[in-house]
């Protein structure tokens, strides 16, 4: 519910065009919850993954597997 | 508040109880639940008295084994996988010494195919020993060579035969050694490069050798680690110390096969933890803004006026 006092600050713009967009009809609502959801886990999967193997530069199996193929 | 905690030590008692019932050699029938109880404080007061009555400086260190010096293992930082190089080094040592004597029964060669080794590496590995398999449809076992899915071949057929040629000592089984032996890691690489003449006074009967890092001092295997034992295909150096080195890392992994994947599902599930908590703390401040912010005053009432 848009409060009187502040509806013309950019915030509250952005706020309402978020609420008309996604949380307005269920469906849409539930297909972005589900989407983003996995958005997030691939996008942090991936992240971590490419930390991890930068962590451990040339010790694991797929850094000198090249040398036995 | 008072019936979980009496239930906690039923518990408890009940579990003393039954490692006691485990520990005798007599086969007894199960104890009622009163009986129970009282053997129960009975072993915990002669462990009580045993306890006290223990010496607690202890420095016999020949008797227990020389602490294993701590030593700085890589893979045992928090975020370090294995060093998948030593890995095969530590096999090919494994494979080339210590599989001589030693069984490693827990790993199978389908468990080294992107550890170690490629899977054509595995596989021509493992077609060059002989497995027995069967019965086949006239039901005899029949000798095949080997698959992926077979597990590492050991030296002995039994324990009678591997006691029968090591002179009475019976070689122990090196998939879990490092988790096995007090000081893990530590231990493997010190008892393998610790071999050394006894001290004067101390008699070593013949058989067996000198090594401080072993219970007793007095141990069946004899030093197998020589400088340039093997030849490393990637041009490492085969030191003394390298080699027990390499073929430690090996058995760590042996014990651990899990250990890499382990630590980089803690890194994850340790980073969504950190940014739950950061959230939380938040919404939680966020929520309670309006009531921290609040001025609450009380005004009593007046005393009316008679």
């Amino acid at each position: 519910m848009p409060v009187k006092s502040s509806n013309n600050t950019t915030a509250n713009r952005f706020a309402r065009a978020g609420y008309n967009t996604i949380v307005k009809r269920n469906s849409v609502f539930l297909t972005t919850i589900f989407v983003s959801a996995f958005a997030m886990e691939m996008a942090f999967d991936s992240i971590s993954d490419r930390i991890w193997d930068n962590i451990n530069k040339g010790r694991q199996w797929k850094d000198i597997a090249h040398k036995y193929e | 508040m008072f019936r979980l905690s009496a239930q906690t030590t039923r518990q408890a008692v009940q579990r003393i109880a039954v490692q006691a019932r485990y520990q005798s050699t007599q086969a007894s029938a199960p104890l009622k639940a009163k009986n129970t109880a009282m053997v129960a404080a009975g072993v915990a007061t002669a462990g009580a008295i045993a306890y006290l009555t223990m010496e607690t400086v202890d420095a016999n260190m020949l008797a227990d084994g020389l602490h294993a010096p701590v030593l700085p293992w890589d893979h045992k930082k928090p975020l370090a996988t294995f060093d998948h190089a030593a890995v095969r080094r530590g096999y090919q040592v494994y494979k080339e010494v210590c599989a001589a004597c030693h069984s490693l029964d827990r790993i199978a060669w389908r468990n080294l195919v992107g550890v170690s080794h490629t899977e054509n590496e595995v596989k021509a590995m493992a077609e060059e020993n002989e497995y027995t398999d069967g019965p086949n449809d006239v039901g005899d076992m029949f000798q095949r060579p080997g698959k992926l899915s077979d597990y590492m071949p050991r030296p002995y057929a039994n324990e009678e035969q591997a006691r029968a040629g090591n002179a009475g000592a019976l070689p122990p089984d090196l998939s879990l050694m490092i988790k096995a032996r007090h000081g893990g890691a530590d231990y493997v690489y010190s008892l393998l490069t610790g071999y050394q003449d006894p001290p004067a006074g101390i008699e070593i009967r013949e058989g067996l050798n000198f090594n401080p890092y072993f219970p007793g001092g007095a141990i069946g295997m004899a030093r197998v680690l020589y400088d340039g034992l093997v030849e490393y295909e990637d041009g490492t150096p085969a030191t003394t110390s390298q080699m027990a080195k390499d073929v430690t890392v090996f058995l760590s992994w042996a014990a651990e096969p899990e250990m890499d994947d382990r630590k980089k599902m803690g890194m994850k599930a340790v980073t969504m933890l950190a940014i739950l908590t950061g959230l939380s703390v938040y919404l939680k401040r966020h929520k309670w803004a309006s009531m921290k912010t609040r001025k609450i005053l009380y005004n009593p009432p007046t005393p009316k006026k008679h």
